[in-house]
């Protein structure tokens, strides 16, 4: 936002310059015919001249644009309110390259006297002040829409909204008077609508529909991977209604607004944040007002800005403010807390990913998520995902899927410090191609990373590729290893896993075959077999399979607060059975693992595990005798069919190379 | 006339019989074969022949492969028996077919159940006619001063000469030449050429080389058949004739040679029935195409690979073979028995064969 800010003054600063110029190529001019050419430039005519750095350089842009800034609020109101977003995206064709964009939520609703703030005035809304991850930063979004439609086609915006399911909606159109920043209402209505509550916003804008709504159906797929809890429905101008559904009944953790961390405070935020303070005392006013500030902290800080940690904050002055602002550089102080963070969670990206690309019937798909992290006191998190193999194209460059704070950034993929990272891993050795070992590699894969943030570095105000920040940077590189990582380690089992299945036949069909037709050729009975498949195999043998049982789903609950896991019970029920069959010829014990998501509730487990705890289930198995084996079964609720799709089986206890089917645990 | 299978049906049980033991005695069921790789094949001085030296491959049941490598045994093993009993035979393609049957057992190509049943042989120390399995390809052809009697289908023993009573494709080799089939009833020849290419052998056939010199013309038709093998050690050992070999001038056509004078390494477990030790290569030679100045090809990568390969292989080993593959490699250069036509159609008989024969010795000047 700091740097909206100074971009506005310096383009200011330029207006005023032309006019110097102009003046002086006049002839000789005073500070009194200055002062007749000054005025306030209203920032709706700053937009006006500026609308490229904000998405609307050209008629595809815009509409992408309009249609991603009626999403983000849509998807944003309803999270604000605890309901599951179902959002409703309709552009209609007009003549002349006009458009008629549509978006409708079934959030909160606004209320009368609101609406034509948030949508006749730019710079307007909450969320603009708070430290919190949400899609809109700026509170120029909509508005901005609604100003770049009167401005394209002179037309005015509407906007429908109903707050209370026994009243009538509000209907009002508007436009922005430019110059002063307000809207200007130009009819009141009320309408019936069957919605319990939402809003509707209808504002035709000059667009190249033709070249874009590929982008748009892009654009809302993207979106709806990174929103599993949303319903978005696109009917384009033809009448083709297309369906995102929401894969997620739960909504995501709420982000916590908090109070903005030394490191990443600028100084006229700091004197800002001071002049508004109510602590009377320098020592209190760091501890309210800021995070991560405790009496040790704020003292030393004090102690190192040379103050009297008695200073009224109000009555402060500049210098002194410059001495407390470098001082906070020069003190530890512990990271910011990650609460205000909301992260899909691997599950949900694995899912969305799943459902989106089913056409493609991918070979796999991994999922990695890192621990938060701070650059300059903002806090951050890295999640990516990868899809491999099925249908997707061979020798094309890998597709990287981009988001930020749930958002999809569709353009200036090159700026981006996303693209950065994994440009800068070596991706040859896990099966991508990759001239010289830099740069995106090509193969049959998708990449997808989501950086949330409370401030998303974005390198403009369009909002379309993240900053080179260097935390940023070694946290997706690092997420990326990962999920490189889990890939290999997938490779390797399924290899593993087909190689002991081969085995696996041999002992089951061809031996016994072989038995079989040697007796019969001598007119002998059959020979037993058992001694000699102990003396082939001489394995313990770990075998599992997973199942899915569809439970009939209760009510679902569309407001679910805060920690919500455990009130989902509706859907399925993930079935894991493990078989250990002990193929040695002495008696074998064991340990066993089995790790289970984080995200899911584990239900009966059989037989009695030694311990169960977040991320597994272990189990102490007692000597099992040779050619016997031992069934183990456990069900996970709170997944969708197919989040857990592979068992994770590692053992303890014994050589591991006794064992098929299962690696050494090294521990938690 | 029927023959006794009794010792083949014994032989074959035996082999039931040590699995289904291994089974009673818990011991992991395996067979024990010689290795059938160009590393094991040793010179037999008895027999002047190239045989499997004592390196044993155990095919075993405790990896998939060796496993379906006994089972399939078995039911080949037992399909041998059903033929004998039943008084048929099959042939190999039609066994491959056959397989198809055979469940778990089934063969996936035909090269698979092809060297299986080379397996039985070598197991067995029987032959192929014994299992009543044959080649669906035929021999090769024969033009020559030699009169045949065999056996036809309906029993009757019927005299064919290989000049007046044949066309100019020649007496066709069937795929059994054993005594109780085909004999030699007169020869009349100085020798006797093996010619890889059909265009070759047409064209000696054309020129009359049979009967200038007093030659019997033998069509290779490639890689020879076991038949044409056996036919011409037959012929060289009941005549005593030299036999000469003429073929392109590449590395497989040495092999092609190789297989007639020393032993293929496929079918090293017959060699003293199929080789004819005093065979001689007649050319195309690397020397040749030098000294002919003949027409060539550029080697590719799998010919250098394949005469490497020969470099190694112990039946190229003299001094001849090491010379001209060295030669050959220096030179990067192929040439075929036709590039003769060069210099006109009647120079391979007017010129290049009486050049090369009385080199050799075969011809007096």
């Amino acid at each position: 936002m700091n740097n909206f800010i100074i971009t506005i003054s310096i383009t200011i600063a330029g207006c005023i310059v032309l006019q110097l110029m102009e003046v002086i190529i006049l002839g000789k001019i005073t500070a009194h015919d200055l002062a007749k050419k000054q005025k306030e430039i209203s920032v709706a005519e700053f937009f006006e001249r500026n609308k490229h750095i904000l998405g609307f350089g050209n008629q595809t842009r815009a509409l992408i644009t309009s249609v991603k800034e009626g999403v983000d609020n849509g998807l944003d109101t309803c999270e604000e309110a605890s309901i599951l977003p179902d959002i409703y995206v309709e552009i209609k064709n007009h003549e002349d390259g006009e458009c008629k964009v549509i978006v409708e939520d079934n959030g909160p609703g606004i209320v009368k006297k609101q609406i034509p703030h948030i949508f006749g005035r730019l710079l307007y809304g909450s969320r603009f002040h708070a430290i919190r991850q949400s899609r809109g930063q700026q509170g120029i979004g909509i508005s901005a829409v609604v100003l770049y439609g009167q401005l394209t086609t002179g037309k005015h915006a509407k906007i429908i909204s109903k707050v209370d399911e026994d009243r009538p909606a509000a209907v009002i159109d508007l436009v922005i008077d430019t110059n002063k920043n307000r809207a200007e209402v130009i009819n009141r209505d009320t309408v019936h609508w069957d919605k319990p509550c939402g809003t509707r916003v209808e504002i035709s804008i000059m667009a190249d529909y033709k070249r874009g709504k590929r982008f748009v159906y892009d654009y809302l797929q993207s979106t709806s991977i990174v929103n599993p809890h949303a319903q978005i429905t696109y009917k384009e101008t033809d009448g083709t209604e297309h369906i995102f559904e929401r894969t997620s009944e739960t909504l995501p953790k709420k982000s916590i607004e908090i109070k903005p961390h030394p490191y990443g405070v600028e100084l006229g935020t700091l004197i800002k944040i001071a002049k508004h303070t109510k602590s009377r005392k320098l020592s209190s006013f760091l501890k309210t007002e800021f995070s991560s500030m405790g009496d040790r902290t704020t003292k030393s800080a004090i102690e190192k800005a040379n103050l009297d940690k008695n200073l009224n904050p109000k009555e402060m002055d500049r210098e002194q403010f410059l001495a407390l602002h470098k001082a906070f550089k020069k003190v530890k102080i512990m990271s910011p807390s990650t609460d205000c963070l909301s992260p899909i969670g691997e599950t949900l990206i694995k899912r969305s990913l799943k459902h989106e690309t089913q056409e493609i019937s991918p070979e796999f798909i991994i999922t990695a998520s890192r621990p938060a992290s701070v650059y300059s006191g903002n806090p951050f998190q890295v999640e990516v995902g990868l899809v491999y193999g099925g249908n997707l194209p061979k020798e094309e460059t890998v597709k990287i899927l981009r988001f930020a704070n749930r958002v999809p950034l569709l353009y200036q993929q090159g700026g981006c410090v996303t693209t950065q990272a994994i440009s800068s891993i070596d991706w040859r050795r896990y099966g991508l191609n990759q001239p010289s070992g830099k740069g995106v590699p090509s193969g049959p894969a998708i990449f997808l990373t989501h950086v949330s943030s409370t401030l998303i570095p974005f390198t403009s105000e369009s909002k379309e590729a993240i900053a080179d920040v260097t935390e940023i940077e070694n946290e997706i590189k690092l997420a990326f290893r990962e999920c490189a990582r889990k890939v290999q380690y997938h490779i390797h089992k399924v290899l593993k896993r087909a190689k002991t299945r081969e085995k696996f036949d041999l002992i089951t069909k061809i031996l016994p075959e072989i038995a079989k037709k040697s007796a019969n050729m001598l007119n002998k009975p059959v020979p037993s077999l058992n001694p000699i498949i102990t003396k082939i195999m001489d394995v313990v043998w770990i075998e599992d399979l997973i199942e899915y049982e569809k439970i009939k789903r209760e009510p679902v609950q569309t407001t679910l607060v805060g920690d919500s896991r455990k009130e989902d019970r509706g859907g399925t029920i993930t079935k894991s059975r493990i078989m250990v069959v002990n193929y040695k010829q002495t008696p074998q014990k064991l340990n066993l693992y089995a790790i289970i998501p984080e995200d899911a509730v584990v239900g009966s487990i059989s037989p009695k595990p030694s311990k169960v705890t977040n991320n597994y289930i272990r189990w102490n198995l007692e000597s099992i005798p040779p050619a016997n084996k031992i069934d183990i079964n456990f069900e996970l609720a709170g997944l969708e069919k197919g989040d857990f799709d592979e068992n994770d089986l590692y053992i303890e206890n014994i050589n591991p190379t006794y064992v098929i089917g299962a690696d050494k645990w090294e521990g938690d | 006339m029927n023959k006794d299978y009794s010792h083949v049906i014994t032989k074959i049980d035996a082999i039931a019989a040590k699995i289904y033991d291994d089974f009673q005695k818990t011991e992991i069921p395996f067979v024990n074969l010689p290795t059938r790789t160009k590393s094991n094949i040793k010179f037999d001085e008895n027999l002047n022949v190239w045989k499997y030296g004592k390196n044993i491959t155990e095919r075993n049941a405790k990896s998939l492969d060796g496993a379906y490598m006994l089972l399939r045994t078995m039911y080949l093993a037992d399909f041998i028996k059903e033929m004998i009993k039943i008084n048929k035979s099959s042939t190999l393609r039609e066994m491959y077919y056959i397989s198809e049957g055979w469940d778990l057992a089934k063969f996936h190509s035909q090269q698979e159940s092809n060297l299986l049943a080379e397996d039985l042989e070598v197991i067995t120390s029987c032959m192929r006619e014994d299992f009543k399995l044959r080649p669906e390809e035929d021999g090769a052809r024969v033009i020559g001063n030699v009169t045949i009697e065999e056996t036809t289908r309906n029993n009757k023993k019927k005299k064919i000469h290989c000049q007046d009573d044949v066309g100019d494709s020649g007496y066709s080799i069937p795929y059994n030449v054993e005594p109780e089939k085909l004999t030699f009833k007169s020869i009349d020849a100085d020798f006797m050429i093996a010619i890889e290419t059909g265009g070759m052998f047409d064209r000696l056939v054309e020129n009359g080389f049979d009967t200038s010199n007093n030659a019997v013309l033998v069509h290779l038709k490639g890689q020879p058949a076991r038949s044409t093998r056996r036919f011409i050690k037959r012929l060289n050992e009941e005549a005593n004739i030299p036999v000469l070999v003429f073929t392109d001038c590449d590395p497989w056509s040495y092999r092609i040679f190789a297989s007639i004078a020393y032993g293929a390494i496929k079918t090293a477990h017959i060699s003293e029935y199929l080789a004819t030790p005093p065979s001689q290569y007649l050319g195309v030679t690397p020397s040749d195409i030098e000294n002919y100045d003949l027409p060539t090809d550029k080697l590719t990568k799998e010919d250098i690979n394949a005469l490497k390969n020969e470099l190694t292989d112990p039946r190229f080993q003299d001094s001849f073979w090491k010379g001209e593959i060295k030669l050959q490699l220096k030179m990067g250069k192929k040439s075929e028995q036709q590039a003769l036509a060069k210099y006109g159609l009647d120079y391979v008989t007017d010129t290049y064969l009486p050049e090369k024969l009385t080199e050799m010795g075969i011809i007096k000047k």
